[in-house]
Parts: C-alpha cells; sequence; structure tokens
C-alpha cells in the first residue's frame, strides 16, 4: 500500500471548510440576494430625497401661496401638477407634506415600538398577574378598531396643541397630535409580538444563566432577550412606518388629521372626491406618491424579514 | 428468477441557488420477487432521492433526473408521464416514509387515508374499502380497529402510526414496497416491533421490500441482499451474510467497524470514519470516499471505480483488494 | 368543544366591560353635551342645570359609567336641584339594551339612529367579505399551483400594489376609470353616488349597481393581500410531508391539492379572515363618505364631529361587540376545522 499521501493533499478545494460567518454577515448576504428590497429601499432613498431635499429647492412660503385666480389648473410647465382649490402649487405642497408625512411615519413608529416593547417585554417577561393586566388592556385597545379610536381622539385632543414654531417653520398643532394617537393606537399588535417572543425566549439557557449569576431584571430584559428578538422588531416597526403614513392618509383624508396651513399627502386629498372628474391631478399625484411610498416600505420590510429569519440558515 | 425492479445508472441532481446538487450518480440496483433489499448509507447519501426518483416523487424544477432506467414489469418508470405513475404508486409499488409524525396529513381521518388508495386504485366502494381498513389495521397490530378508523392521527402514538403507515401501503396488495428508513424516528423497543412486523407480513404476503436504513444492525436481521451508497454511488452489493463475513469495500469495513459491538473488550475505543462526507455540490471526480479512506491509491482520486464483480452476487466499486491491501 | 367555547365566552365578557370603560372615559370628556344639544334655545341658567341633571352629568365618571350601564329607572333623579332626588329616571342601561338618546336627534333612542343606517353598512361589508373570500382562494390557489408561471408573477405583482394602496385612492381610482372615463368613452358607466337612483327608487336592481364600485373598492385592499396569503400558506402545505405521502399512493392531483392541501391551509385562512373585521370597518368609513353611501361610517362621522356622544358611544360599543364577537366564531371554527382542537382527548395509545 502506498504511504498515506499528506494530510493537505487529501483534501480538494470542497473538503476545506469555509470560515462561518457570523449573523450579521449571513443576514446582510441574505437581503442582497433580495433584489427588490435593496430597489425599494433605493426608492425609499430617493422619496427622502424628494421630500427633505426639494425642501431646498422650493421654498414653504411658495407651497403655501394662495392665488386662486390660479386655481384648479392642470398640470402645466409652470405647476408640473397643476394647483390646487386655491391656487397653490401640487408639485412644492408633495414636497412639503412628503416631509410631515413621513415624519409622521417615523415618529408614530418610535413612539409605537417604544410602547409595544414595553408592555410586551413587561407582560412576557414578568408573566403572571401583571401579564394578565397588560394582556387584558392590550387585547382591549386592540379590539376596538383603530380608525373609530383615532376619529374619537382627534376630534377630542384635536384643538388642544397650539401651533409650534420650530426651527423657523410653523406647524400646526394638530401635527403633534396625530403623530401620538396614532402611537398610542397602533401599539398593541406589535406588544402582543413582543410578550410571545419574551414567553418563549425567558425560558432559555442564557436567561437562567444570567440570573444566576445575579444580574438584575432591566438587565436580563434590555441586554440579554430583548436582542434576542430584534428581528419581529425590526420588520413590525418597518411595515408599521407604512400602516403610520396610511393612517395619517385616512384620517386627514376625511378631515379630522393634520389640519392646515400644514400640508401632508392625506390632507391634501380630503374634498379630492368632489373633482374626481374636473381636477384628477387633485388626488392622482399625492396618492401616486403615497402608494410609491407604502409599497417600497412593504417591499424592504419583506426582504428585512425573509433576511432576519433564523429559521433559514442558508446563505 | 426475473428483476422485479431493475434500476440502472439513475443520475438524479438538483438545481438550486447555491450550485448543482449531485445527489444521485449512476446508481444500480435490483430487486427480486419477494426479496428483500436493505440499501444502507449515512445521511444525505443518496438513498431516499434515488426511491424518491423511482416514483417520480421529486420535484422536477429544482429537481432532474439526467439519466437512467428504472425497469418495472418491462416500463421504464423514468419515461412514464405523471398520470402512469400515479396508477402504479400506491398500488403496485408502495412507499413507507421516515418520519410517522409528519407523514400523516393531521386534519383527515385515519379511515379516510387508509382508503383512500383502495379506493382510487381498487374501486372498492366506501363501505368495501372500510371494511378491508379495519382488516388491515388490525393485521398491523392496531387493537379496535374499527373503532378507531374515525380518529386522527395526533391521537395515535408514533410507532402506531407508523403502524398505519404500512397498513396505508399493504391496502392494495403491493409487489413491492420501499421504506425509507422507517424506524429512524422510533424508539429501538418499538423499532424491534415495526422491523417484526415488516417480516411477518413480508412472509404471508410475499412482496419484494426495500429497507432503506443507516442502522448495519437491522440489515442484518432482514434483509437478503445488501446495497451500500455513499455520496450518491452505490460502492458495494452483495448478499447479506457475504456482507457481513466478506466486505470488500473500504467504506462497508470502516461502518461495519464502527458498529458498537456487545462482544468488544470495554476498553477498546469506538472507530469513526475519519474526515467527513463530501461537499454534494461539487462534480464528483474520482472514488467519492477517497478523502477518507485507509486504502487510497493514487489512480482513486482520478478515476471514478465502476462496479466489478468479485464473486456470485458480490460486487464492488473499488481499485484495490483491500484484503490483500494492493491494487487489484 | 363546548367547554372551549364557554369558556370564550366568559373571557369575552370582561374584555368587553375594559373596553366599556375605556370609551366610556374617553367619551365623557368628547366636549360639551349641552352645546351639541341646541345651545340656542337653552340659554337660561335653569334650563341649562335641569338639562345637565336630567342627562346626569352632574354626577361623577364612574356614576354616569353605571347609570349608562345599567339604567337609572330603579332609582330617582334629582331635577330640580332642591338636593332631593323625586323623578324617576327613564334609562333602563346597556344592558337591556338601552343605548340612551341622541343628543343631535333629539330623544330619538340611538338604537333607531344606528338601526336606520347600519343594513346598508352591514350589505356593503357582507358583499365585500364573500368577494374576498371567494375570489382570493381562487387566485391564491390557482397561483400556488401555477409558482412562477407569468401569471402567477403577474398577480403577485398587482397584489403587492393593491394591498399598499390606500383605500381612498382605489376609490377614487375606480371612480375615475369606471365612472367618468367609461362613460366619456361611450360604455354604459357605474354610478358613484348613494344607494340607489331618486329617479328610479330603490328597486334591488339599483342597489346591486349602487353597490358594485363601493364594494370594490372595499375589498380590493383585503383581495390582493389574502391572495398572496393563500398562495404563500398553500405553498407552505404542498411542500408538507404528508403531501408527498399522498401523492406516493397514488392519488390524483385533484385530490392531493382540494382534499389533502386545501383542508391544512383553511386553517390559517380562517384565522386571517376573522380578523379582517375591523379592516372593513375602517374602509366602510372611508369608502361611504367617498360614494355617499348612507351607511353606519358615515353616521360615526357625522355624530362625532358634533359631540353627539350617546350615538357615538353606541357605534364604539356595536362595534367592538362585533369584533369580539367574531373572533370568538373564527376561533371556534377554527377549533371544529381542526381535528387536533376538536378531539382534545390528548390520548396516544400503545406504541
Amino acid at each position: 500500500m502506498d504511504k498515506p499521501p499528506e494530510r493537505s493533499s487529501l483534501f480538494t478545494t470542497d473538503e476545506a471548510e469555509a470560515p462561518p460567518l457570523s449573523l450579521r454577515q449571513l443576514t446582510w448576504r441574505r437581503f442582497r440576494r433580495h433584489r427588490v428590497a435593496i430597489a425599494a429601499a433605493i426608492t425609499l432613498a430617493l422619496l427622502f430625497v424628494y421630500a427633505f431635499g426639494g425642501g431646498v429647492i422650493v421654498s414653504e412660503r411658495f407651497a403655501n401661496f394662495t392665488d386662486t385666480s390660479l386655481r384648479l389648473q392642470a398640470p402645466s410647465s409652470g405647476h408640473p401638477f397643476g394647483t390646487d382649490t386655491v391656487g397653490r402649487d401640487i408639485l412644492a405642497r408633495t414636497v412639503y407634506g412628503g416631509q410631515i408625512s413621513l415624519m409622521i411615519g417615523l415618529t408614530a413608529v418610535l413612539i409605537e415600538t417604544l410602547a409595544g416593547v414595553l408592555i410586551g417585554a413587561a407582560a412576557g417577561f414578568y408573566g403572571g398577574r401583571v401579564d394578565t393586566l397588560l394582556m387584558r388592556f392590550t387585547e382591549a385597545v386592540f379590539n376596538i378598531p383603530q380608525i373609530f379610536l383615532l376619529i374619537v381622539m382627534a376630534k377630542f385632543f384635536g384643538g388642544m396643541v397650539p401651533n409650534l414654531t420650530v426651527l423657523g417653520r410653523t406647524y400646526s398643532g394638530s401635527l403633534v397630535v396625530i403623530i401620538f394617537i396614532i402611537g398610542l393606537t397602533s401599539w398593541p399588535y406589535l406588544a402582543r409580538i413582543v410578550r410571545a417572543e419574551f414567553l418563549s425566549l425567558k425560558e432559555n439557557d442564557f436567561v437562567l444563566a444570567a440570573r444566576a449569576t445575579g444580574t438584575r431584571n432591566s438587565e436580563i430584559i434590555f441586554r440579554h432577550i430583548l436582542p434576542n428578538s430584534a428581528a419581529p422588531i425590526v420588520v413590525s416597526a418597518t411595515l408599521g412606518v407604512a400602516n403610520a403614513i396610511l393612517t395619517e392618509a385616512y384620517i386627514s383624508f376625511l378631515g379630522l388629521g393634520v389640519q392646515p396651513p400644514t400640508a401632508t399627502w392625506g390632507n391634501m386629498l380630503e374634498g379630492a372626491y368632489n373633482y374626481v372628474a374636473t381636477a384628477p391631478w387633485l388626488w392622482i399625484f399625492p396618492g401616486l406618491l403615497i402608494l410609491l411610498t407604502v409599497l417600497s416600505i412593504n417591499f424592504l420590510g419583506d426582504g428585512l424579514r425573509d433576511a432576519l429569519d433564523p429559521r433559514s440558515r442558508t446563505v | 428468477m426475473t428483476n422485479l425492479l431493475e434500476v440502472s445508472g439513475l443520475t438524479t441532481r438538483f438545481h438550486t441557488p447555491e450550485g448543482t446538487v449531485y445527489a444521485v450518480n449512476g446508481a444500480s440496483f435490483e430487486v427480486k420477487q419477494g426479496e428483500t433489499l436493505a440499501v444502507v448509507g449515512e445521511s444525505g447519501c443518496g438513498k431516499s432521492v434515488s426511491m424518491l426518483s423511482i416514483l417520480g416523487l421529486v420535484a422536477v424544477p429544482p429537481g432532474e433526473i439526467v439519466s437512467g432506467c428504472a425497469l418495472f414489469d418491462g416500463q421504464d418508470l423514468l419515461r412514464l408521464k405523471d398520470e402512469e405513475l400515479q396508477a402504479i404508486r400506491g398500488k403496485d409499488i408502495s412507499m413507507v416514509f421516515q418520519d410517522p409524525m409528519t407523514s400523516l396529513n393531521p386534519v383527515l381521518s385515519i379511515g379516510l387515508q387508509v382508503t383512500e388508495a383502495m379506493r382510487v386504485h381498487c374501486g372498492y366502494s366506501a363501505e368495501q374499502a372500510a371494511r378491508r381498513a379495519v382488516d388491515l389495521l388490525d393485521q398491523v397490530g392496531i387493537s379496535d380497529a374499527s373503532a378507531r378508523l374515525g380518529e386522527y392521527p395526533h391521537q395515535f402514538s408514533g410507532g402506531m402510526r407508523q403502524r398505519v403507515m404500512i397498513a396505508m401501503a399493504l391496502s392494495c396488495d403491493p409487489r413491492l414496497i420501499i421504506a425509507d428508513e422507517p424506524t429512524t424516528a422510533l424508539d429501538v423497543t418499538i423499532q424491534a416491533q415495526i422491523v417484526e412486523l415488516v417480516i411477518r407480513l413480508r412472509e404471508q404476503r410475499g412482496m419484494a421490500v426495500i429497507w432503506i436504513t443507516h442502522d448495519l444492525g437491522v440489515v442484518a436481521g432482514m434483509a437478503d441482499r445488501v446495497s451500500v451508497m455513499y455520496a450518491g454511488f452505490i460502492v458495494e452489493e452483495s448478499d447479506v451474510d457475504c456482507l457481513y463475513d466478506d466486505p470488500r469495500h473500504p467504506y462497508t469495513l470502516a461502518l461495519l467497524a464502527a458498529l458498537p459491538r456487545i462482544d468488544r473488550r470495554r476498553k477498546d475505543r469506538l472507530k469513526p470514519i475519519r474526515g467527513s462526507p463530501p461537499n454534494l455540490l461539487v462534480e464528483p471526480h474520482g472514488c467519492p470516499f477517497a478523502p477518507r479512506c485507509e486504502f487510497v491509491i493514487e489512480r482513486c482520486r482520478h478515476e471514478n471505480p465502476t462496479l466489478q464483480t468479485v464473486s456470485t452476487g458480490h460486487r464492488i466499486a473499488c481499485w484495490v483488494d483491500i484484503r490483500g491491501g494492493q491494487p487489484k | 368543544m363546548t367547554r372551549y367555547l364557554a369558556r370564550r365566552v366568559l373571557e369575552a365578557i370582561p374584555l368587553l366591560f375594559i373596553i366599556s370603560i375605556v370609551l366610556f372615559i374617553l367619551m365623557s370628556n368628547m366636549g360639551d353635551p349641552l352645546a351639541t344639544m341646541g345651545g340656542r334655545t337653552l340659554t337660561r341658567a335653569a334650563d341649562r342645570l335641569r338639562l345637565t341633571r336630567q342627562l346626569g352629568l352632574d354626577k361623577s365618571v364612574p356614576e354616569q359609567y353605571l347609570y349608562w350601564l345599567v339604567g337609572n329607572d330603579w332609582t330617582r333623579v334629582d331635577l330640580d336641584g332642591d338636593g332631593v332626588p323625586e323623578t324617576a329616571g327613564t334609562r333602563k342601561g346597556v344592558l337591556r339594551g338601552d343605548l340612551g338618546t341622541s343628543l343631535v336627534n333629539r330623544g330619538r333612542p340611538v338604537w333607531q339612529v344606528i338601526w336606520a343606517r347600519l343594513p346598508n353598512t352591514l350589505l356593503l361589508m357582507l358583499t365585500a367579505e364573500i368577494v374576498i373570500i371567494v375570489g382570493s382562494l381562487l387566485i391564491g390557489v390557482y397561483s400556488a399551483l401555477h409558482q412562477y408561471s407569468f401569471l402567477d408573477n403577474l398577480i403577485t405583482a398587482i397584489s403587492f400594489v393593491g394591498y399598499s394602496m390606500p383605500i381612498f385612492f382605489i376609490a377614487l381610482l375606480s371612480m375615475y376609470i369606471f365612472s367618468i372615463q367609461f362613460k366619456a368613452w361611450g360604455l354604459p358607466s357605474l354610478p358613484t353616488v348613494g344607494m340607489f337612483d331618486p329617479q328610479v327608487g330603490q328597486t334591488p336592481g339599483q342597489v346591486a349597481l349602487h353597490m358594485v364600485l363601493p364594494v370594490f373598492s372595499l375589498s380590493f385592499i383585503s383581495f390582493a393581500a389574502y391572495s398572496r396569503y393563500i398562495r404563500s400558506t398553500m405553498l407552505e402545505v404542498l411542500s408538507q410531508d404528508y403531501i408527498r405521502t399522498a401523492r406516493a399512493k397514488g392519488l390524483p392531483r385533484r385530490d392531493v391539492v382540494f382534499v389533502h392541501a386545501l383542508k391544512n391551509a383553511s386553517l390559517p385562512i380562517v384565522t386571517v379572515i376573522g380578523l379582517d373585521l375591523p379592516l372593513l370597518l375602517a374602509g366602510a368609513v372611508v369608502t361611504e363618505r367617498i360614494f355617499a353611501w348612507p351607511g353606519m361610517g358615515r353616521l360615526f362621522l357625522d355624530h362625532v364631529s358634533r359631540g353627539d356622544a350617546p350615538v357615538v358611544m353606541g357605534i364604539l360599543m356595536l362595534i367592538s361587540v362585533a369584533v369580539v364577537f367574531f373572533q370568538i366564531v373564527t376561533d371556534l371554527v377554527y377549533a371544529w376545522l381542526d381535528p387536533r382542537i376538536r378531539y382534545d382527548t390528548g390520548r396516544a395509545q400503545g406504541g
């Protein structure tokens, strides 16, 4: 028999193992493969540039400049998106409206995530009566359809906050109200998810180990369990932005959302149904922008969900 | 006696985003009427895929049956259309799968699942099929069968479910049963019961059995012939006694050596096979076992040995005669 | 099963109570009911005081809640302000079916106000739900069976777009295309306003015609979402081991898909559809506004903007009860369909 060859030459290239990838690398690789999600992310970036960058090109005064002699003009070179019922340029209003709509989406989600995570984590971690109490409350809020709650809260809290002036720009007080009430009515969904995660994760050995070494509860929650349940929270938050933008659009459309002079994509559509035939540009442009934003976020969220799903380990 | 099933040169690949998986590479084996063939090998060596390929149960994208021939009753199963295969599946050739917990439909009653094949293939009415089902369940050792027809899989234990699967497979009196690791997911004691059950039924009905397993202990108790598979290749094929008395392929030797044995001294350590199974994403070149083989020579790494007969009914695919340690 | 049902109902009751409390607290801060009731005629302080006491507004919120719940006809109300209750109350309370009287439609029972509009909304919603279920099942199953075909990809693309659209956009768009443009192109156009053409009268044909666009708008989003969901559920089911077993038995494709696969796929679908009610309601509010459909959504908006607390409260409670009820129904249907829950004996015999 031959002398046993050197070990290294026994192994062809397929035997050599690739170095193991970290979770973050794995996630990024899988996300990258989801080309549509990448395209969506780019689209979103462009929309942000449109809204916030556009604010540099077009002044807010121009967006709010009314000239009733120019009302309801079809798209033209002077007004690429046409003018609205009081002669304001729609393109400019979509720029500033975009800023507000996008901002509402992000901040409302912040509130919603904060509330949802805190409540869900507390319920899931402590269990027992805390859990029952919190979950009963969550169920109660969850079972009242969001839009009805919003309509009532908007009517009630609507006038309470005065107009704010931040960084030289004036915002209607209703903006703050809307952000809060959207955030405060959207958290139950996330709270349930977080609770489910905590319920299952707290049985794991690493939690036991942390407790055995005397780690405080708050540390266990925030530094041990929470990072492990980050994936569904991230996905939920992403999709929550879309939901918040849509919700704001609905309620502004009904006239109960953000009030003038602050423009949002939603309130630009208010009353547009009276002009469906005569001035379709009133609702087509803001509507398309909302659609594009929500669509991109949904694709992005989908891609994130695939990438972050711990069940599939393949690259 | 002619072969009931004769498979030659079966090659199946899967086209995945990560590349092509070379699952089965030119496998050949035969089963005669009433004979029991055991197909042995590690997980992932292509045993299951071979059987699924024959029955047309491999999803054709991403799978692809590149070449091969599977003669059954004078017909090449690999060339038949799905409708034609449907007439054979469950009727002439049945299959029993590995995991009884997931192989039965959880929302349909046991009665329905056992009688389905009979009603489709043998034209029985509902009552006839139900009566036969009770009979079958009885034969496989399920007590109080007629009462349990209306029950659901979750109301049966793992061992019982596997018995139900066997009953299902027998329902149309098939000539060949393919059992894909039917006892792997069960306790050892239940395993023994199932094996005994199959042996008994086999004697009663005279059907042929292909028993896929990675457990050489089970093989010794019930097979007539054995095929050893590695990385999608058949590397040794012989009568069962011959395999244990006179293994000729290094892999078979290593498998037998790795078995824990009751008659060895306790101080001896178990002998695992060094190295790890090959990456099926790489097109096989040379003998697949070469990287792990004790008897490897230069030729092994470049040329893939084909199956050669070394004595009656005993074939191996190897360049080296392990009895003397010399190349053949 | 009956134990399961009983348990769910028993769980629902405290839930409904908590909901009613949350809502009531919200409502009790919703503006000045007196102003709502037509302040012009009540400039005299004495009248205002009397009305305040009649409406029970001088009592604390928990007391108000109590009266709202069980009425005050078992006690006396002090109407003339002398500290001595003398007049019998007239309200029976929610638990006995009395939702109070409207502030805006003076004295009219809330139930009547709601009932005048409720059937119209139900008509829209039920039709929409049927369209959604049937349609998405057909499309979802088809897509799953023809994965990656051109049609499947097209459907997926449309579904994604469809369920990202705000409902008013769909409504306006469909209005624009099917009504206005159709008219412009000389095609028969669909009506967009109200339930029927006043000149023709409220015939079933008229109502059906007027329902087309609103139902379309209402169902499109859910339809798009569920087609995708059913498709992915079917695909997941079709990759299960028991489907492989069914095929290995030589069953025809029809049986494999419609007997083995569909029954398993229908379980998550039932749950998801059951949760659809709140979305449909939300859509109804917007759709009714756009198409001037005389339903509960419009009623709600009207009465909220006019501060009519009893009616608003009544609608909110009604909706919440409906949502909770539907969840129970959904859970029951699910439990009934899934033998693992229905036959929960938990025994596994022998080996």
